[in-house]
């Protein structure tokens, strides 16, 4: 079980996330959605501690964590796919999952890893991680290299941030079957209703603070109610 | 030869090494051992210290080592090779510097290596430098290139190597390209200096030319390339250096078209290890040390 205890966190005097108090379960695929710049990425990295909150703290099945490394929260069963993943020169995919997978393994080992994002290793154990890869191919092995680590906690950054539809029809049926695999906590931050369907829970977040957990359509219809709008009372 | 010569052998060699159809190891200035055969033959030169090597025309793919190693303290060695490769030959050399000298006067070696390559040929040419001890190393490289030819260099310095000044000259003819592909690290206070100048002279000569390089501690680090386009070419020229600590690199990537059809890009960039590649190594599990070393491994390899 994790949880998120007062967190809040301030940058150049803006408040990014205002006293943030959530439980995520075992066994829950969970779904953190809201507009842009409400705070979501940075409630994420905070569990990955990527971002250090500014108060509050991270406990993991009663432990706090929450002044543990990247590394260390690594080694302790969180994972993270990048919302843009990261490039770099020389590192080949093959490299990328012997040290997600934490072993020397052979080529071939590394194959049931990519074809679960539906990719085929002799297709791709040699190229080098970097821009000669399309964006769909990044992405999948972005999440390719959190699945490897079978963790406790995998939190996906708006995976289907930059991919085309093709390749976002293959992402939906590989979160289907990490719903189905998983015994761990999934969050996952996404604007598509697709995604939004897997999830046991949908959490909104508005202006960093949780404004209601609940289904899909629970949180859909909270939206549309909302009956702020930009052109203001007199319906100009 | 003793167990340094070998180990000294063991790491400027091909890491998945195979065997040399034809070898020439040179020892403290002199020849310790040689092998030929029927289409490669090796002829002292007369006038200069250094080899004469003969490729005859058709050679399909033979292996060449042609090693130096120094276990001499206080040693110059200079050395001449000149590599005559007939037309339609296919090669692969292996060359470089070794050096040992555990009492620290400094060993010098300069290596001039000239290749005459004719029509039609592919060439695979490996420079490996070591050093364990106080060693400077000048090598220079002249490439001719006749038509239809495709030769790769690939040279690598890691780390130990007090003094490298690196000079590499090539023409290229019609058809014909060059790939150079680059890595040095230095450490400490050592400094690295390459110096590339291509001339590509043949209608469709290409020259596509990959630094890439790190310093650390308070090592210090030039890269100067001069491509000419002197036809209807293509030149690319890629530097790229991870800095760390007080590591200083200085990249002067210079493209000359004098032809309306020459297509020339040069591209350098030099800075630290960007954070969000420590970070997503860090996320598998690694610490910032172990991440960084990944890095640097992979830039390098």
């Amino acid at each position: 079980m994790l949880e998120l205890r007062n967190i809040s966190l301030i940058k150049d005097n803006k408040v990014i996330l205002n006293d943030i108090n959530i439980i995520f379960s075992n066994d829950k695929f969970v779904v953190i959605t809201g507009p842009n710049g409400s705070g979501k990425s940075s409630l994420v990295k905070i569990i990955m501690g990527i971002e250090k909150p500014s108060s509050g703290k991270v406990i993991l099945d009663g432990k706090d964590i929450t002044n543990m490394s990247i590394d260390e929260r690594a080694n302790i069963g969180i994972s993270f796919a990048f919302q843009n993943p990261v490039k770099f020169k020389g590192i080949t995919v093959y490299d990328l999952l012997k040290l997600s997978l934490n072993k020397d393994v052979c080529k071939r080992e590394c194959c049931d890893t990519l074809s679960e994002v539906g990719l085929c290793i002799k297709d791709y154990v040699d190229r080098e991680v970097n821009g000669t890869l399309s964006g769909g191919e990044l992405k999948r092995i972005e999440i390719a290299t959190v699945m490897a680590r079978n963790p406790k906690i995998a939190i996906f950054d708006e995976p289907e941030a930059g991919i085309d539809l093709w390749s976002f029809q293959r992402l939906t049926s590989v979160f289907n079957a990490l719903r189905k695999q998983s015994k761990g906590i999934t969050i996952v931050i996404s604007h598509q209703e697709k995604i939004l369907d897997i999830a046991d829970e949908v959490v909104l977040l508005q202006n960093g603070i949780i404004e209601k957990i609940g289904n899909k359509e629970e949180i859909i219809n909270s939206i549309f109610v909302d009956k702020t709008c930009c052109l203001g009372d007199n319906n100009e | 030869m003793n167990n340094i010569d070998n180990e000294l052998l063991k790491n400027i060699s091909d890491d998945n090494y195979v065997k040399p159809d034809v070898l020439n190891i040179r020892k403290n200035g002199e020849v310790l051992e040689r092998k030929i055969n029927e289409d490669i033959n090796i002829i002292n030169k007369k006038d200069l210290s250094g080899i004469d090597v003969f490729v005859k025309e058709r050679t399909s793919l033979a292996v060449l080592q042609i090693p130096v190693i120094i276990t001499m303290g206080g040693l110059k060695d200079t050395v001449y090779n000149d590599f005559n490769i007939g037309d339609n030959s296919n090669v692969i050399i292996f060359a470089g510097c070794g050096i040992h000298n555990k009492d620290s006067h400094k060993s010098v070696h300069n290596g001039i290596h000239r290749f005459n390559i004719g029509k039609g040929c592919k060439v695979k040419y490996i420079e490996k430098h070591y050093c364990e001890g106080v060693g400077d190393i000048n090598p220079t490289t002249e490439i001719y290139l006749d038509d239809n030819c495709k030769m790769e260099m690939e040279t690598v310095q890691i780390k130990g190597i007090n003094y490298a000044n690196r000079k590499t000259k090539a023409v290229i003819g019609n058809n014909s390209s060059l790939i150079i592909n680059e890595k040095i690290m230095t450490e400490k206070e050592e400094y690295a200096k390459t110096d590339f100048i291509v001339n590509l002279k043949g209608e469709n000569s290409s020259v596509h030319v990959v630094s890439r390089s790190v310093a650390i501690d308070n090592s210090n680090q030039e890269f100067i390339s001069n491509v000419e386009g002197n036809n209807k070419c293509y030149g690319h020229v890629e530097c790229d250096s991870i800095i760390k600590d007080k590591g200083n690199v200085k990249a002067i990537p210079m493209i000359n078209a004098k032809h309306v059809e020459a297509n020339l890009i040069h591209e350098a960039s030099i800075g630290k290890i960007a954070g969000e590649q420590l970070i997503k190594l860090m996320t598998l599990g690694l610490n910032e040390k172990e991440a960084e070393t990944e890095i640097i491994n992979g830039f390098l390899k």
